[in-house]
């Protein structure tokens, strides 16, 4: 009998243990996203940063160290998108749980493979990142293996749900082959179309539809736009044809605007996280689905001019 | 953005190599190389993963290509070759990433330095140590800074500040050299070392952050030109609530200025605010050692606007005789507005102010006069208040008003009189690596009058460059 109630007290302690939720914080909504489509209804997950909120430079909020402090996970980018504010608040929130090399600490872009990483490091070429451009998640396959990456470590974090992401991850696995090979032929007959962004945000999408997003308003990476640099854009457009112009929620608008409207550009409002744009969130799905669609949209309409 | 020099970042640049020669994918950005391999793996999965992968059988089903897609890249087997999409595009080779660059140390130099005019005479101009100290050219700091992890448990920084003295000659002075823990439970921290102390919020920004060149006359005041500073330790701990809450409790040894004052007068060594002479202090129990708690909280307003404010005292007994205490009291605030799409943190507006008391025992004493002076209090008190406003991108305005005053003692001091000072400034910051600034500032004393004073200051980092806190 005896043994009876410890095997029930011991079962109700395991039962109420499995039926917590792992409380999971990324760094911007994308990881969000893939941990929301990952942890499903096991996980609460928090964004430190809004999807229109440049990832660059976020306001260290002392109430993002208390969300830091309760986690039992954080995802970060680690490229060193997040190097102007997250060390601190990590400092100060004191959770053992999310120190380099725990389980609960996942580095999204170790699972990637970055690209322009730099053979040297020199400030005169503006913010470079040492350790390359770190906006991978616009590749699906690079989101693909965030999302297993995520899963490997959820599944460490609670081993009693693991089966839960195991099938959470086939089903993103399955939909995000679908949803590519619809991408893909949505952009093809664009392939090796040249496109203007306002930061180099976009090098692993382009890489991945073959555009070429590789003319910029920013004269340097975190410079802000010069009028001897836009007048070269400019003349860059026009000479080849370049008419469609991306532009993100924090970046200078007017701007963009006004190169548009100089060369009959089409300005396109991009949006680097699910939900930075109206109609393009929450889901991953939701936000590369916007992203393919107003792009071909507006090469489309482009290409008949 | 933490970039650094060292060895084992070399190492990872020197396995780098270049996959084209026509590499112009995005010429605009000058001899940057962009695309590269190295040969660090990338993080292997756990071995549940491979589980997953081989009980569901994804690894094939995604290693077959829709038709003309690249191949998807396969557990275990990443690399995936991307045809380059034009003429001019590098033909990029995915390849596994270069892992994570942890850096040893993170080194940096910076400089601060000051041109400019004032009415003042130069021994009365400076307020705050790294602020401008005479007419024409001030090299205010030139500083090393370190930091890094020490290991899994501790966090460590240090600083060594190179200074001109009045002839010019170079002094050395450790600004900062300290450790913390970076794995105690229950939320709890310690540090200790040399530190500026957990004392409002003005005395635990270094000279970088300050939004003005000088410091506010309350704290040079109250806690003295470098501020309060000590060798000591620090125990904090942030309050398990869903509110931020920090309670901090530092202790120090007792030789700030605020306390013991040590500075040397025309007329001998005398302190400059009460002064006796100077008695000799040592430590003989923990009744002599400095405390210095401190308790902040703060709240998201709404999305875009956050409030930070804080409590802090220091107690301890000071030098003027026997069985003699100080105590400061300083009250900080803090807010912050910025919108959601604010481009490169800009607008916004911030807005901080500070308050400070401080009730000195003076016992009796001789003066420099030699006539007794009688066992007193002396009560000083000061605030600022300042606002800044990013109003674009890159240039920053800012003003500042400050007030300090006390009550009257037995000894006529300068520090003790009534202060008051205005000062509008505009910072350009080309980068967070440097800026620009211009400052006047009127500055009235209830003795010496008037003064104007208009300074031009540089400053540039070179190096490592810290990420700042709220």
């Amino acid at each position: 009998m005896k043994r009876f109630f410890c095997v029930m007290l011991c079962s109700a302690i395991v039962g109420a243990s499995a039926h917590e939720k792992l409380n999971v914080v990324t760094t911007t909504p994308d990881l969000a996203a893939i941990a929301r489509a990952i942890g499903g209804a096991e996980v609460e997950v928090i964004s430190l940063t809004k999807p229109t909120e440049d990832p660059h430079f976020v306001t260290p909020k002392p109430s993002l160290v208390v969300k830091l402090n309760r986690a039992d996970a954080l995802i970060e980018g680690g490229a060193e998108l997040e190097a102007g504010w997250l060390t601190p608040l990590l400092d100060a929130a004191r959770n053992p749980k999310l120190g380099i090399g725990a389980p609960g600490r996942i580095q999204a872009a170790r699972a990637v493979a970055l690209i322009e990483v730099p053979t040297g490091l020199d400030r005169s070429h503006g913010d470079v990142h040492a350790m390359g451009n770190p906006h991978f998640m616009t590749d699906p396959l690079n989101a693909r293996a965030v999302a297993e990456l995520v899963a490997a470590r959820f599944a460490t974090l609670a081993p009693e749900k693991a089966e839960t992401f195991k099938t959470n991850l086939a089903r993103f696995t399955a939909q995000l082959e679908s949803k590519l090979a619809e991408w893909e032929k949505l952009l093809a007959p664009f392939a090796g179309r040249r496109v203007v962004a306002y930061h180099n945000t976009w090098p692993y999408f382009a890489r991945r539809f073959n555009l070429r997003i590789d003319l910029f308003l920013e004269p340097k990476p975190g410079i802000p736009p010069t009028p001897a640099h836009l007048t070269e854009v400019i003349a860059r457009m026009r000479a080849e044809k370049v008419r469609v112009v991306l532009v993100e929620p924090y970046q200078n608008r007017k701007t963009a605007e006004r190169i548009a409207a100089e060369t009959g550009a089409v300005l396109v409002e991009f949006c680097q996280f699910p939900g930075g744009v109206k109609g393009a969130g929450p889901s991953y799905f939701e936000w590369m689905d916007y992203l393919v669609r107003a792009l071909s949209d507006a090469l489309a309409k482009t290409a008949e001019q | 953005m933490k970039i650094a020099f060292n060895p084992l970042m070399r190492g990872v640049l020197a396995a780098v190599t270049f996959s084209s020669a026509t590499n112009t994918f995005c010429s605009e950005w000058g001899a940057l190389a962009l695309t590269g391999q190295s040969t660090e793996p990338v993080e292997q999965l756990p071995r549940q993963m491979k589980q997953f992968e081989q009980g569901q059988g994804t690894s094939s089903s995604v290693s077959s290509p829709t038709n003309g897609t690249p191949p998807l890249p396969v557990l275990g087997a990443r690399a995936a070759a991307l045809p380059g999409s034009g003429a001019d595009q590098t033909v990029v080779q995915q390849t596994p990433s270069s892992r994570a660059v942890l850096n040893y140390l993170n080194f940096s130099f910076s400089a601060l330095m000051s041109a400019g005019v004032s009415t003042a005479r130069n021994g009365e101009i400076r307020t705050g140590h790294p602020a401008p100290y005479e007419r024409g050219f001030s090299l205010n700091s030139a500083e090393l800074a370190v930091e890094g992890a020490v290991d899994p448990y501790f966090k460590a920084a240090g600083s060594v500040s190179l200074v001109l003295d009045p002839d010019g000659h170079s002094e050395v002075e450790l600004e900062e050299a300290w450790a913390a823990t970076t794995a105690l439970p229950f939320g709890l921290q310690v540090k200790a070392g040399l530190f500026q102390a957990a004392f409002g919020r003005h005395n635990q920004q270094h000279a970088h952050e300050w939004a003005f060149v000088d410091q506010p006359i309350a704290l040079t005041r109250l806690l003295g030109d470098d501020g309060l500073r000590q060798p000591g330790a620090q125990l904090s701990w942030l309050v398990p609530i869903a509110v931020y809450s920090e309670l901090s409790l530092g202790v120090f040894n007792n030789r700030n200025p605020g306390f013991v004052a040590t500075e040397e007068t025309a007329e001998g060594w005398h302190s400059v605010l009460h002064g006796g002479a100077l008695q000799d202090h040592e430590l003989r129990g923990p009744g002599d050692l400095l405390f210095v708690p401190r308790m902040s909280v703060s709240f998201d307003l709404t999305g875009t606007q956050t409030l930070l404010s804080g409590v802090s005292a220091a107690f301890g007994p000071n030098n003027s005789g026997p069985g003699a205490d100080t105590q400061v009291y300083g009250l900080d605030i803090y807010w912050k507005w910025r919108p959601e799409r604010a481009e490169a943190g800009f607008p916004f507006v911030a807005v901080q102010a500070e308050a400070l008391y401080r009730r000195y025992e003076a016992a009796a004493r001789v003066g420099p006069t030699g006539a007794v002076l009688p066992a007193e209090t002396l009560r000083d008190w000061g605030l600022y208040g300042q606002v800044l406003w990013g109003f674009k991108r890159r240039w920053v305005a800012a003003f500042r008003a400050e007030f300090a005053s006390a009550d009257t003692g037995a000894f006529d001091s300068d520090l003790r009189n009534d202060r008051f000072r205005l000062s509008p400034n505009l910072t350009f910051y080309p980068t967070e690596y440097s800026k620009l600034r211009f400052q006047y500032n009127f500055d009235h004393r209830q003795i010496a009058g008037a003064d104007h004073s208009a300074w031009v200051q540089l400053e540039f980092i070179l190096g490592a460059h810290a990420a700042h806190k709220f």
